[in-house]
């Protein structure tokens, strides 16, 4: 058997090209993420918020954005808000579609940590005259953080994974990478075989982190009673 | 009953309710409420489950919104706080502290440590500086006999402990009036002792002014000035521990005292 100079070269070609689109892929994932958490501590406090009107605005935020498909927002934030003069790059669009739909859910893990804290913790703050803004930067985040991070590590996982949904608004992340290396090269297989495995090795350290982490908590919390 | 509803002249009332009406929703649960208590006074609020004994000190300390009257400490109107328990609250704090609060569920900072718990309000409340902060710690984790456990957790403390760490947390703001609500009732039997002798330490050595809802009639009676007893959102009797525990000329003050076990 000889060593064919093209197979080295093709495969350094299909290497190249996918790193390219996991690149990419990482780099929207931390751009989204980014979007999610942002805006689902917004809407979380604007959800426990004293004003009716900001939990109104809040709620529907979180309805609506639950209730509709990923690929429908991209879609729509891609080919529908230009027909009314709203043109976003796809970069943009990618990002902002889906942090928005990953805020919905993610509102909804900063909301329930944040209830975790119990009302005396609060009683407790306001009996000594903090002022709300320390009140939670020093008791409350740090006491809910660890009801949060769990469920925001599976989602960011969650989230990577769903990001090859921009390979169909002609973003060349990875699943686009693949399917542009099939186009050229065949290989269907075998392809699409090394694109899964390439997802897998960028989900498995934050799975793993996460499960880490989620140890190391409850450790902490069954050391602790009040 | 003898008046004692007013301060005696030339000193202002330290705690001055003034018609007050708390409502929750449709149920009413305090009506109309006058208390008067000056500068200094002990003060033991007894009566039933639900008259609204710490619906009263919550009010005080501004935890709880009313809708009717008017609530004054050291002169200064308490607003009353819009919503409860909602996260962020809307009110803005007053900017000096003058009422500590205990708790009957102690609401240590479980991620703090002893030390951090007492420092933390001091320290971001009151802007001390580090060392001050520390020096208020010890002076009153050396009043409730908890020096030893300034680096502990919560968690790794007693009931009865953390009650103890709770009182001087609230103590090392240096306010003028104490609010104690039950602060016996969670604890084991054989824990209640030492946290009332602390209670009883600050009643005997410092000027605050102290109201306390309690259960334990014969450490009222020791402790108090002055007992009120409380049903259905009104005082129904006021006046000294003598005239109200030992021999009470309200009836249902009497029935009250007759159903509670006496310690
Ligand atoms: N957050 C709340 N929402 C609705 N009703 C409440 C709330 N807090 C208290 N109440 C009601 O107000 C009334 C007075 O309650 P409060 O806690 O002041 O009574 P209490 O005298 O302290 O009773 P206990 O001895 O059981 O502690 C009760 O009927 C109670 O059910
Ligand atoms: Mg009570």
């Amino acid at each position: 058997m000889f060593f064919d100079p093209s197979v080295v070269d093709t495969a350094g070609f299909i290497l190249r090209q996918l790193a390219s689109g996991a690149l990419l892929t990482l780099e929207i994932t931390l751009l989204a993420q980014v979007v999610v958490v942002v805006m689902s501590f917004i809407i979380a406090l604007m959800r426990l918020s004293p004003w009716r009107g900001l939990r109104w605005i809040a709620t529907v935020y979180v309805e609506i954005l639950r209730g509709i498909s990923a690929l429908v927002l991209l879609f729509y934030l891609f080919f529908i808000l230009p027909l009314f003069g709203i043109r976003l790059s796809p970069m943009t669009t990618g990002v902002i579609g889906l942090g928005l739909t990953f805020s919905a859910y993610g509102s909804e893990i900063v909301r329930s940590a944040l209830t975790n804290v119990n009302r005396g913790q609060r009683d407790a703050l306001r009996a000594l005259d903090f002022d709300p803004v320390t009140a939670f930067r020093r008791i409350i985040l740090p006491q809910a953080l660890p009801f949060m991070l769990p469920p925001m590590g599976n989602q960011l996982v969650e989230l990577l994974k769903t990001t090859s949904l921009v390979s169909l608004i002609s973003l060349s992340d990875l699943t686009f990478s693949g399917a542009q290396l099939i186009t050229t090269l065949g290989q269907q297989t075998l392809i699409w075989c090394i694109v899964l495995v390439c997802y897998f090795i960028m989900a498995w350290p934050l799975t793993w982190l996460v499960r880490r982490y989620e140890r190391h908590v409850t450790a902490w919390r069954e050391g602790s009673s009040s | 009953m003898p008046d004692l509803a007013h301060s005696p002249p030339g000193a202002p009332p330290q705690i001055l309710l003034k018609q007050v009406v708390k409502r929750f929703g449709k149920t009413q649960v305090i009506d109309h409420l006058d208390l008067s208590i000056p500068q200094g006074q002990k003060v033991a609020l007894i009566g039933p489950s639900g008259s609204g004994k710490s619906t009263v000190l919550r009010l005080i300390k501004g935890l709880e919104s009313y809708q009717q009257g008017s609530i004054e400490v050291a002169g200064s109107p308490v607003p009353g706080l819009r919503s409860g328990w909602r996260w962020p609250w809307s009110k803005k704090p007053p900017v000096v502290h003058r009422v500590g609060m205990v708790f009957q569920q102690f609401n240590l900072f479980p991620h703090l440590t002893v030390q951090e718990n007492i420092t933390e309000a001091p320290l971001r409340v009151l802007k001390l500086t580090q060392e001050e902060a520390e020096e208020r710690a010890y002076e009153y984790l050396g009043l409730v006999g908890l020096v030893h456990k300034a680096a502990a957790y919560p968690g790794q403390l007693s009931g009865g402990q953390q009650q103890r760490v709770a009182i001087a947390r609230a103590l090392a703001m240096r306010p003028q009036v104490m609010l104690f609500d039950e602060v016996t009732s969670a604890l084991d039997p054989e824990l209640v002792g030492e946290v009332l002798a602390v209670i009883r330490s600050i009643a005997h050595a410092q000027r605050t002014t102290l109201l306390l809802v309690t259960h334990e009639m014969n450490f009222a009676e020791e402790i108090a000035d002055r007992v009120l007893f409380m049903e259905a959102g009104k005082i129904l009797a006021d006046g000294s521990a003598q005239e109200i525990l030992v021999d009470p000329d309200n009836e249902r003050t009497r029935r009250f005292l007759n159903r509670v076990e006496r310690r």
